[in-house]
């Protein structure tokens, strides 16, 4: 056994400190094991006893941006070989942006099971929520895989940098999960709050549209978070410029947003199992 | 050296969704629970801990009594870390586990060996620990080839003997116990209970929350009863409910009945 540490907690007005949040945060993203196997049997809990099991998300995936692609590259005008791939980048990173945001706003009060039982670090349960929606994101990439493959977009550089973006993306959705989690453990009215704006941000991101058709009002896509999110794996993917702007956009925002992190941390982490 | 010790511990619960007037002129009055007071933002809070001091060393048993929302659950969970105390300080030395919920961590549609390490892990073991612990685990059990089916098709009683396994086979220094846990049919109860006995004997501090006097007074060694969240320390032989034969706690259990 190990030798027994002293805990100490003061009161709350004390225990607003960096060094607790700090460490929450890096204990959690420690415990891999935890999260890792928690994260895992999410998915496999949702596709139990079924024949093709997590192959469906592909499946549905697949059939829903096939349709789309078709339909709107006609609407469109454009050919469906550029149309297509380019559809499917920004239809599967989007979903699984929405997914993980909407997700994120029950993180705390969806683990209040586990949080009112054992001591964790709140991070647990924010890797948890990422990591599940990585595993479903691998899966839909083999359909942003075949789109490529098959339309004969890209090649292996700069394609491989759409990895570094999706590292970016984590990065981000880490801060992002963390701050709605704490904010929508305190006050309920945000989750569908986050839902109305999501839904509307699809159609203001160059998703089924690209950013070219804004002409010199491509500043519009240049404000818009989502744009770079998508843009990091999408431009390296389709063989298009390599988005350096986007790159750069995200690591700052990563920066900042995880500043902000640790800063609501600090000040709410030992209020949240109060909260749920 | 474990220990514990706890100076005017306060835990307020706000309370964000009741209009509250009405509700707390009717629960000032009544016998159950916290109080219930306003904070300085006028929100309304329920005083589950009130300004509770005390220390607990090796060896120490402590049984928690108090009648229904007196707060025994709470402090417990202030023990453990799960909620820190809202003013006060309070130090704990030692590795703590908690047995509140039977239940955590178990997925009906794992199978039983997966639900081992999904609650082991949950525990705080490192998955090379719950490894080791499986055959044991298992054994003690007496699932044999059911451990290989998802939850969902077994008993009531088979999953509580799962459940209860995993949950006591963990080693802690300070050992936080919601309860005495009681499982299954007449013979596994008496087994149950004998590990129990066994992990309680292990673990150099014990604090049980407890509605059984009889129990308390023969597992423990001290007695603390929380009423409205304020802790009184009394003497075993003050104990309500009078003298008590030798009784092993294997009898209390309503279960086994």
């Amino acid at each position: 056994m190990n030798t027994p540490a002293t805990k100490v907690y003061l009161g709350l007005s004390e225990a607003r400190s960096l060094h607790a949040a700090i460490e929450d945060v890096t204990q959690g993203l420690g415990m891999v094991h935890l999260w890792g196997m928690l994260g895992w049997q999410d998915i496999k809990q949702r596709y139990r006893r079924s024949v093709l099991g997590p192959l469906w998300l592909t499946i549905s995936t697949g059939i829903m941006v096939g349709t789309i692609g078709f339909l709107y590259s006609k609407i469109f005008g454009q050919p469906i070989r550029d149309y297509m791939p380019f559809l499917a980048i920004g239809f599967i990173v989007w979903n699984f942006l929405a997914t993980t945001i909407n997700e994120g706003c029950t993180v705390f009060f969806g683990a209040e099971a586990i949080i009112k039982q054992v001591k964790l670090p709140l991070t647990v349960h924010v890797c948890r929520v990422l990591w599940r929606n990585l595993l479903i994101f691998a899966h839909n990439a083999v359909i942003i895989l075949l789109t490529v493959l098959i339309f004969e977009k890209g090649s292996l550089w700069p394609g491989a940098l759409a990895l570094a973006g999706l590292v970016l993306i984590a990065f981000n959705c880490l801060w992002i999960i963390m701050i709605l989690g704490i904010f929508c453990a305190r006050f309920r009215d945000i989750p569908p709050i986050i839902a109305s704006v999501l839904q509307i941000a699809f159609f203001l991101t160059p998703i089924l549209w690209d950013k070219a058709v804004l002409g010199i009002r491509g500043w519009f896509a240049d404000i818009n978070p989502f744009f770079h999110l998508i843009e990091t794996i999408r431009a390296p993917l389709l063989g298009a410029a390599i988005p350096y702007a986007s790159f750069g956009f995200l690591f700052l925002m990563g920066l900042l947003g995880t500043g902000l992190a640790i800063a609501a941390m600090s000040r709410f982490r030992a209020r949240v199992p109060y909260w749920i | 050296m474990p220990h514990i010790k706890a100076e005017r511990l306060i835990v307020e619960f706000p309370i964000y969704d009741t209009t509250h007037r009405s509700l707390k002129q009717a629960v000032l009055h009544a016998t159950t629970g916290g109080r219930i007071a306003r904070d300085a933002g006028n929100r309304v809070v329920v005083r589950a801990i009130d300004n509770i001091s005390f220390e607990i060393s090796k060896g120490d048993r402590v049984g928690l009594i108090g009648h229904n929302g007196a707060g025994k659950t709470t402090l417990l969970r202030v023990l453990s870390g799960i909620y820190e105390p809202v003013s006060g300080k309070l130090a704990v030395t030692g590795r703590t586990a908690t047995l509140l919920d039977l239940n955590l961590g178990i997925d009906p549609d794992a199978t039983g060996y997966e639900n081992i390490v999904l609650r082991g892990i949950m525990a705080g073991l490192h998955p090379k620990e719950i490894n080791e612990r499986i055959p044991e685990i298992a054994q003690f059990t007496e699932l044999g080839d059911y451990l290989d089916m998802p939850l969902r098709t077994y008993s009531a009683g088979m999953r509580l003997r799962l459940a209860f396994a995993v949950s006591t086979s963990i080693e802690a220094d300070i050992l936080l116990m919601d309860e005495w846990l009681s499982v299954g049919d007449a013979t596994f109860s008496e087994k149950a209970s004998k590990r129990l006995e066994g992990l309680v004997n292990r673990s150099p501090i014990l604090m049980l929350a407890s509605h059984s006097h009889v129990l308390v007074r023969k597992v423990c060694n001290r007695v603390f009863i929380l009423k409205h969240g304020e802790l009184t320390e009394i003497s075993l032989s003050d104990m309500p409910g009078g003298p008590v034969a030798d009784v092993s706690p294997a009898q209390l259990l309503p279960a086994a009945r």
